[in-house]
């Protein structure tokens, strides 16, 4: 079984966002990149399910520049195989999308795996988009992943509840909640191991760009918060009822 | 030329997402000069076809063909491209959920058109077509350009009003050929909490977090929660601890949320928590310690143990309601 996980290189989840050139690019100034949280409880648990039912090669997939290579590193010292980085800014969601299925066809792959969405741009579309491409069934927000005898076996969210589904491979499964609860951390055996393991650096095939982003924002600074006396509670009932106009 | 929604009905309803949704397209339909068409897949009844037309839509097509008996992103959206070709529709616009989100992505790639995902308000400009989404998880905006000539958009929800515009509405089936090959996925069985509120559409959030020590007692939330005509949910851990079930999990790793209040018990406001949440209307925080970095982002708060607090404001609440 040969499955593709495709991971984000994303700004730690405590980052505070900043924005530089008049509000058009990100500003990377002291931030730190993890692997998206989606990607990496995916890692954990295509790991358990390798160990359960062995024969199984994990490679990681990302687009981009070189600065994310310490993030592939990672995931190949928590347990990854092996790793391929597409060469490229990845600018926009199919384009991303295009240089995996690309990656796909050229490797044999029973599985593509990503994460719900990224932390940044929060798309939620690269798995679907990979699946449409490659013309493969998919299965969105997985909230259970395992295989047994040959076959998967997966939960996923739909709105207000799960849904048991059963799919063939070759298939597309997006990881949500629910995947695996903690993400495994990797040991000093695996980080040694990672440096070793294969990480392929392969040319990006042309897609055209659809949608860019022009300008960011940030939040409108709060005022600052009204306290009432926890012994006045009927205070609070007004003040949402006549200030706030909530209730 | 057309605007297409898809309108998907639960069980053969709409809920207010979907007037939401059709309010929103119908406000793009004017801008673009076009008529708004609405499609839904399966058996709807004809009471329930017609209050589409009370947002603007002048046609409801009704698909049904029993190889979409089960949702499957893969069919479901052949089915929607097709039907976007056949109505020539330069936007085909969905409700920003977990089907809804599939279903865009597969129908953007399928159209050869641009999807911008999650967006939250009408476009600021139609030529060229510029919309804002948010963007690392709620801690920001980002003004998207959709530069293609099909245009796809998912909308997320509570963040647009609903606007009425009654339509004379014209209520047509429409056929679609599905192959085999589309489905190779088969859901075996469902588990719903039926008649539940959805997080997401909830008017009323009332949110708890591990200051409230043990699931046992969660009976004050949901009275809250029912007294407010809202539902609950929670931080993370509470739903890593399996104290309550996942989909109540809320901030930057669960469910984005934009209720009109959000009422955050024993909860400390970690940043990946107010991430998803910081887009309520109003957010009242009650937490013992002063400290508590929810103060900061909170509209109203309450220094207090909810153990004492929650209760007495649970009877301020009724006796309020009663008028
Ligand atoms: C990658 C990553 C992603 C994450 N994503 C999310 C996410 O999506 N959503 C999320 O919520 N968290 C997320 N977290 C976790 C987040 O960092 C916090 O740990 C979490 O939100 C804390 O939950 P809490 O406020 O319920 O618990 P705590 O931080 O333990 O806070 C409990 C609060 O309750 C108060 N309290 C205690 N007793 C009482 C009482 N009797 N009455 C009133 N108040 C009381 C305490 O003062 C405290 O403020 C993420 C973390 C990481 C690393």
């Amino acid at each position: 079984m040969k499955v593709l996980l495709c991971i984000s290189h994303v700004p730690d989840t405590t980052s505070k966002i900043r924005f530089t050139d008049n509000d058009t690019a990100f500003d990377k100034t002291d931030i730190q990149y993890i692997i998206g949280p989606h990607e990496e409880l995916a890692l954990t648990r295509l790991l358990e399910v390798k160990e359960a039912i062995g024969g199984m090669t994990i490679t990681v997939v990302n687009v981009g520049l070189k600065e994310t290579e310490p993030t592939i590193r990672k995931a190949l010292a928590v347990g990854a195989d092996d790793a391929i980085r597409v060469e490229a800014d990845p600018t926009d969601a199919l384009f991303v999308a295009k240089q995996i299925a690309e990656v796909y066809k050229q490797g044999n792959y029973d599985l593509v795996v990503t994460g719900k969405e990224t932390i940044d741009y929060n798309g939620a579309q690269v798995g679907e988009m990979i699946a449409e491409l490659l013309d493969l069934p998919s299965v969105t927000s997985t909230s259970h992943f395992d295989i047994k005898d040959g076959k998967a076996q997966l939960e996923r969210e739909i709105d207000g509840g799960k849904e048991v589904i059963e799919v063939d491979f070759p298939f597309v499964a997006t990881s949500g909640k629910g995947f695996a609860l903690e993400p495994r951390i990797p040991n000093m055996r695996g980080i040694m191991q990672a440096r070793r393991k294969p990480l392929a650096v392969v040319q990006a095939v042309n897609q055209e760009i659809k949608t860019k982003t022009n300008q960011f924002y940030l939040p409108e600074v709060k005022g600052a918060c009204t306290f009432v006396d926890a012994e006045n509670v009927e205070e609070l009932v007004r003040l949402l009822h006549e200030e706030a106009k909530v209730l | 030329m057309s605007v297409l929604t898809y309108t998907e009905n639960w069980d053969g309803k709409f809920k207010k997402s979907t007037y939401e949704l059709l309010s929103y397209a119908n406000e793009i339909a004017k801008k673009a000069g076009t008529e708004l068409i609405a499609l839904t897949i399966g058996e709807v009844d004809n009471e329930e076809l017609k209050s589409l037309g009370n947002y603007g839509a002048s046609k409801v097509l009704v698909v049904k063909n029993e190889k979409l008996n089960d949702f499957i992103a893969k069919s479901y959206s052949s089915a929607i491209s097709q039907v976007a070709q056949a109505q020539d529709a330069k936007f085909v616009i969905f409700a920003n959920n977990v089907s809804g989100r599939a279903l865009a992505a597969r129908t953007s790639v399928k159209l050869d058109g641009g999807f911008v995902p999650g967006v939250m308000q009408l476009p600021s400009s139609i030529e060229p077509f510029v919309v804002r989404k948010k963007a690392y998880s709620g801690k920001a905006f980002a003004d998207f350009e959709l530069n293609s000539d099909i245009k796809v958009l998912s909308l997320n929800q509570n963040s647009f009003k609903i606007i009425e515009d009654a339509k004379e509405i014209a209520i047509e089936e429409a056929s679609v050929e599905i192959k085999d090959t589309d489905l190779g996925a088969k859901p075996q069985s469902v588990e719903k909490a039926s008649g539940k509120l959805l997080i997401t559409e909830a008017e009323t959030l009332v949110s708890a977090g591990r200051g409230l020590k043990g699931p046992e007692n969660w009976g004050m939330v949901e009275e809250m929660a029912e007294i407010l005509g809202g539902t609950t949910c929670c931080s993370r851990p509470v739903a890593d601890l399996e104290w309550r079930p996942h989909e109540e999990h809320v901030g930057q790793t669960g469910k984005v949320v934009a209720p009109n209040l959000y009422i955050a018990i024993g909860i400390s406001g970690a940043i990946q928590h107010l991430a998803g949440v910081n887009s309520s209307k109003v957010m009242v925080a009650i937490n013992t310690d002063e400290e508590a970095p929810f103060f900061e982002a909170a509209d109203y708060g309450i220094i207090g143990d909810a153990f004492k607090v929650v209760p007495k404001l649970n009877e301020a609440l009724k006796k309020f309601k009663a008028g």
